[in-house]
This record gives structure tokens, C-alpha cells and sequence, in this order.
């Protein structure tokens, strides 16, 4: 019986059991990109952040443009998954899994571009021995910290009936999935304490997620720069890393749809779905773009509007228009209409909002460096090879990691997949039924109810 | 406690760079090189920036000396995860070298761009060094001291003599290197010093006063034919 249930769900199983030669392809790419980014930091570290294009007065470049991206992008999962269940969306199921895995693997990139981005990373450990908390930098690390447990805990809870199903039907790995697994039988104690479980933590990540992106944001807007110093940048990066995630999150279904073959896991109606999540976001995101830029420009102080002109029309210009283009108007044109080419629309936007999103984070650190107060002379700041390869290794390790990921456990949840099968739709229906007041009086009325 | 402080005259100033050069000498602020000096990563605590007349375009250039403009209280030392960079009690911003992380957070704080970066291993200890400063290794942040050392030096002279401080025993490289006697420096504190005088002038102002950082270096403006 039981094995019957999971041979239904086989396809989900297959890369776990078996490797093809595809895999080994795509772990030498990214094994070379990954040389790439080592030899990078190698070479930063032996020669000083000298070997960067860094220079003064422009002393935050790539590294950080990166650290707010990747921290970004691992909103899509843990807070988009707990949303999802907290408003108990069937159309979750196959979701929620992959999302998750995106915000603890991108987390530990994201947190590594500050080592990478220190010129005395040897000397990390004086943040714990003389941390200074009025310093956003140390509430970045206590959010982020606080993140990342979370959103282990809140990933590994689901996993443990399916870890579970690996333990009795594999024939590797048994000492990992055996320990990993708890003791799991699918009692109705241990299901009750599970669901219990799982509900405490997605209440729990979506107030850290949101502090995660704010106090990134305050790095920016607690100094008194120029177009940093604004009380929106809190939301606005909140909206931004939301945004962003979608969109990663997206890229990443199409990517194990096409390559793991879940076509029918992953149907057009959940990429409908989040095309239109992310179509609300696009226009979140004009929103808040659209409000920041009209204040710092009405008020036109001189020093604002130095950094503003530079991006709108001077040096950055290259950059902000190409970001309102990814962000807003190939997003909105792909995504208004979805009823045809569902997929390929929603990819599209998606891949537009990533280099979007990323460019938005170069425009905020970049050009108000590069515009001091006093009469420096601009700083022109150009990306060494160094750079390029410690963010090419940095994209390459995360794909990596996700990869390890779906070889050693399910990429879409099983058990939660016959959860919806077996209760799901019951569910869905008595829910329904309850929402309709005349359905409810004429015959399915519960004796004891209060009339 | 004294609180120490610098007067600048700008119309005295004739952007002649002494007193860089003489910042440069006492605290062993490395030459990066060319190379290094055209990607724009030249280290000058004490930095005469010069600016273009509005009143006289193409005939009168501006000079304005800025070393570290010593806030009361510094947007980068709030910013600082380490307490690498702090206000001692005499109102001093000082760095610890040793302890800092690199991460240039205080750099992108600073409104007047007073901190500098060791990109690179720019200098090694040696003979020629003032061994009364810190050779600064590579990775760390750095910036004038208001001459820290000298004050050091000053004070353990005073109480090996078993007196106080005298006024002008304590002045920084620039000050004394300058020979327009543009910069004045002293205690802020002291009513009757010179700097404190001159700190009253209606001539007096500080750089970006609106930010509120307030500096504890004061400005003398261009008076003489400019109104």
C-alpha cells in the first residue's frame, strides 16, 4: 500500500537514486567557475583588496552589491513558503520545498560577501569580541544569524517524512537518513506535533525576514549620505528582496521542471501564480522606486540631486535606465497577459528581474560614493577580474549547492504532495463549504452548532 | 579635560601644501606610488582640496585644508562594528589599526571622506620611519590622529618635569609646518586660547554644518574682497 503511494510519486525519487551523465557536466561548469572565484580570493587575499577596482572614495563595489542581492534573493523562499501555508494555498505543495532550499543555500553566500568583501578577514572574530551594536553592520549579523537558523529549522521540518521514506527504500546513505529521519514512523502523535511544529515556524521566519532586508537596508540609511539617508530604504528593500526572490525562485522550478522532468508537478497554473505574484511586486517595486526618486528630486538639494543626476542622466545612466527596464516594463509587458505561453513569459520576466534587481543594488551603493560632499573629483569605479570571478564563483557555488541539495534529498515534498492527494481536497472542500452561508443552513448545518 | 581643536584661515591660506607634506613625514603616510596614485588610492590625512572661484571663474582657485575634521559626534565611529575607530575624552577620534576588520563602513560614513584605506601592504617598518607612529599593515583604515603621539610625548615630558600642559607644547605636524600660520591649533576648552579666540570670530564656520557632525576643526572664511 504505502509502496505503492510512493511509486506514484517516482519521478521525485529518480535523481536521488540515480546520476546521470548531466550531472557531472553541470558540476564541472560550475567546478570551473567555482576555480575562477577561489583563485579570485586567493589573489585578494595574498595582495590586499588593492588587486579590486576599489579605490577611494569609492570603498564598496561588487562585494556589497552582491551581499545585498544574495540576501535578498533568500526571501523568495522562507518567506514566500510561509506565507503560502499560513494561508493554506494548495497550489503550495510542490513549491514550498524548493523555495526554502533557495534561502539557506543563498544565505551562506550572501553572508560570505562581507568576509570576502573585509580587508582583515583574519580578524572577523573581533566582531563577537568587541562588537559595537550601534553599528548596522552587527544587527546585519544578529538578523542574519537568527535568518539562517530559522529558516534551517523551518526547512528540515518538513523534510523529516521524507527523509523518512529515503531511510526505508534507498539503499545508500542509510546512516544519514536513518539519524536525520528522528525516529520517524508517521504516527498520529508525531504528525500532530510535526504540523504543530511547522505552523510555530512559519509564523516565526516572516517577522525575521522582514527585519533581515530592513537592517540591510540601514546600513545604507543610517549614515547621512546623499540618497542613502532615507526613512523609505527600510520597505523599499524589503519590497525589492521579495521581488527578486520570486524571481529566483522561478528560474530555479523551470530549471529542476526542465532537468528532474516535473512536468507534472510543476504545472503552468503555479508559474500563473507566482507570474502574477511577481507582476504585484514589479509594480510594489515602481511604487516605492517611483516615491523615492520624486522626494530626493523635488526637494533638489544640491548634494541629492549631484547623485541623482548621475544616475538619471550621467555617468550611471547605462545602469538606472537599464534597471527600470528589467524591473518594470519587460516584467509588466511579459506578465499582463499569462493565459498563453505561461512559462515562457514568466521565465523571461523572471531572468529580466534578476539583472534588474541586481543593477538596482549597484545604483544604490555605487553612484553615492562616487559623488563626495567636497571638491574630490568624482571616483570612477571600474571591476578588476577579481571581481567578475568572485561573483561568477559566488553564483556558480550557490547552483552548486543546490544541486547537492536535490541529489541527496527530495526537491519537491513528497508527503506533502499525498497530503494533498488524500486530505487536501476534502479539506479544500469542507473549507469551502464553510464560506457559504445558505449550504451551511440547508442541510449541512452541524447539530450543536449555534444558530 | 582639554578638547582639543584647529582653527583654519582660508584667507590666509596659499594652498603652498606644506602642511601635507609635513602630515605626510610625521605619520609615515606611505607614497602608494604611481600605479596606485592614478587608480586613485593616494593616502593624504591632511588633503588641500581646491575648488574653482564661482566669483572668478578661470582666474582664482580656493584652497581648503582638510585633515580629520574631529566631530563631537562622528558619523563614523557610531558605524564602526568593532570599536575600532572611537571619540576618546579630549575629543579626539582615534583608530585602533590592530583591531580593525576592513570593512570601510566608517570610510563610506564619513561626509568628508577624511578616512583612508590601506588597498595594499603600502610600507614596511624601517629606519626612516618616525618611530613614534604605527606603521599601518594592509587591509586596515586610517586617518589623521591630530598628531596623537606628539600629545603623548608632550604630556610625559610635562610630568617627568612635574607641571601641567603648557599651551603650544601640543601642536600637529601641519600646524607647525605652516608657513602662512594659517592653522592654529589648541584647546577648545581653554577660553583664552587662540584657538578658542579665533574659533568665536564671525569669520568662523564649520564644513557641511548642517550635517550636525559638529567638527572641532573651524574655518576662517575669505574675507578681503569677497564680501
Amino acid at each position: 500500500m504505502a509502496d505503492r503511494r510512493e511509486d506514484r510519486d517516482a519521478v521525485l525519487l529518480a535523481p536521488i537514486e540515480r546520476t546521470g551523465p548531466g550531472f557531472y557536466w553541470t558540476v564541472g561548469a560550475l567546478g570551473l567557475l567555482i576555480l575562477w572565484g577561489a583563485i579570485a580570493y586567493w589573489t585578494q587575499l595574498e595582495g590586499g583588496l588593492g588587486v579590486t577596482g576599489l579605490h577611494q572614495p569609492v570603498s564598496w563595489g561588487f562585494y556589497v552589491t552582491n551581499f545585498v542581492f544574495f540576501i535578498g534573493i533568500s526571501h523568495a523562499g522562507t518567506l514566500i513558503s510561509a506565507i503560502l501555508r499560513l494561508s493554506k494555498a494548495e497550489w503550495r505543495r510542490p513549491v514550498t520545498r524548493m523555495a526554502e532550499v533557495i534561502t539557506v543555500m543563498v544565505l551562506f553566500i550572501g553572508a560570505a560577501q562581507i568576509l570576502v568583501d573585509l580587508g582583515r578577514p583574519d580578524r572577523i572574530i573581533n566582531i563577537i569580541r568587541h562588537g559595537r551594536y550601534q553599528s548596522p553592520l552587527l544587527w546585519d549579523a544578529t538578523s542574519i544569524s537568527a535568518y539562517l537558523t530559522a529558516s534551517l529549522v523551518y526547512l528540515y521540518l518538513p523534510m523529516i517524512p521524507d527523509i523518512a521514506i529515503l531511510r526505508d527504500r534507498l539503499e545508500k546513505r542509510k546512516l544519514l537518513y536513518a539519524v536525520l529521519a528522528l525516529g520517524w514512523t508517521g504516527s498520529p502523535r508525531q504528525q500532530h506535533v510535526l504540523n504543530r511544529a511547522i505552523a510555530v515556524m512559519a509564523v516565526l521566519v516572516i517577522p525575521i525576514a522582514v527585519s533581515v532586508h530592513s537592517v540591510v537596508s540601514f546600513v545604507f540609511s543610517m549614515t547621512l549620505q546623499p540618497m542613502w539617508h532615507s526613512t523609505i530604504f527600510g520597505p523599499y528593500f524589503v519590497v525589492g528582496a521579495i521581488f527578486s526572490g520570486i524571481a529566483a525562485l522561478i528560474v530555479a522550478m523551470l530549471v529542476f521542471r526542465k532537468a528532474y522532468g516535473l512536468e507534472g508537478y510543476l504545472r503552468p497554473v503555479h508559474f500563473r501564480y507566482l507570474g502574477q505574484l511577481l507582476l504585484v511586486m514589479s509594480l510594489l517595486w515602481f511604487y516605492f522606486t517611483f516615491a523615492e526618486y520624486l522626494t530626493g528630486y523635488y526637494g533638489s538639494e544640491p548634494e541629492e540631486m549631484k547623485v541623482f543626476r548621475a544616475k538619471f542622466s550621467g555617468r550611471f545612466w547605462p545602469f538606472f535606465w537599464g534597471m527600470a527596464l528589467s524591473n518594470f516594463v519587460i516584467p509588466v509587458l511579459c506578465l499582463v497577459r499569462l493565459s498563453r505561453h505561461t512559462v515562457g513569459k514568466v521565465l523571461t520576466a523572471s531572468l529580466s528581474v534578476l539583472v534588474g534587481m541586481w543593477l538596482e543594488r549597484f545604483i544604490i551603493v555605487v553612484p553615492t560614493l562616487s559623488s563626495p560632499r567636497l571638491p574630490f573629483g568624482e571616483g570612477l569605479y571600474w571591476p578588476t577580474w577579481v571581481e567578475w570571478g568572485e561573483t561568477a564563483g559566488s553564483f556558480a557555488l550557490f547552483a552548486l549547492f543546490y544541486l547537492l541539495f536535490t541529489k541527496l534529498f527530495p526537491i519537491v515534498s513528497i508527503w506533502e504532495i499525498h497530503e494533498g492527494r488524500e486530505r487536501g481536497l476534502q479539506e479544500v472542500e469542507a473549507r469551502l463549504l464553510s464560506y457559504l452561508p445558505d449550504l451551511a443552513e440547508t442541510g449541512l448545518a452541524r447539530p450543536g452548532q449555534r444558530g | 579635560m582639554p578638547r582639543w581643536g584647529m582653527v583654519i584661515d582660508l584667507d590666509r591660506c596659499t594652498g603652498c601644501q606644506a602642511c601635507v607634506m609635513a602630515c605626510k613625514a610625521e605619520n609615515n603616510v606611505p607614497a602608494v606610488g604611481r600605479r596606485e596614485a592614478a587608480r586613485g588610492r593616494v593616502i593624504s590625512w591632511m588633503q588641500v582640496l581646491t575648488e574653482e572661484d564661482e566669483g572668478h571663474p578661470g582666474e582664482v582657485r580656493r584652497f581648503l585644508p582638510r585633515p580629520c575634521l574631529m566631530c563631537d559626534d562622528p558619523p563614523c565611529t557610531k558605524v564602526c562594528p568593532v570599536y575600532a575607530t572611537y571619540l576618546n575624552p579630549e575629543g579626539i577620534v582615534t583608530q585602533i589599526y590592530a583591531r580593525c576588520i576592513g570593512c570601510r563602513f566608517c570610510m563610506a560614513a564619513c561626509p568628508y571622506n577624511a578616512k583612508y584605506f590601506n588597498w595594499r601592504a603600502y610600507q614596511r617598518e624601517g629606519p626612516d620611519r618616525n618611530p613614534d607612529v604605527s606603521v599601518r599593515p594592509k587591509g586596515v583604515v586610517e586617518k589623521c590622529t591630530f598628531c596623537h603621539h606628539r600629545l603623548q610625548k608632550a604630556r610625559e615630558r610635562a610630568r617627568a618635569e612635574r607641571r601641567d600642559l603648557g599651551p603650544g607644547e601640543y601642536v600637529p605636524a601641519c600646524a607647525e609646518a605652516c608657513p602662512a600660520r594659517a592653522i592654529v591649533f589648541g584647546d577648545l576648552a581653554d577660553p583664552g586660547s587662540e584657538v578658542a579666540r579665533l574659533a568665536r570670530s564671525p569669520r568662523a564656520f564649520r564644513l557641511l554644518e548642517a550635517l550636525g557632525t559638529k567638527p572641532k576643526v573651524i574655518y576662517l572664511t575669505e574675507g578681503e574682497g569677497r564680501g
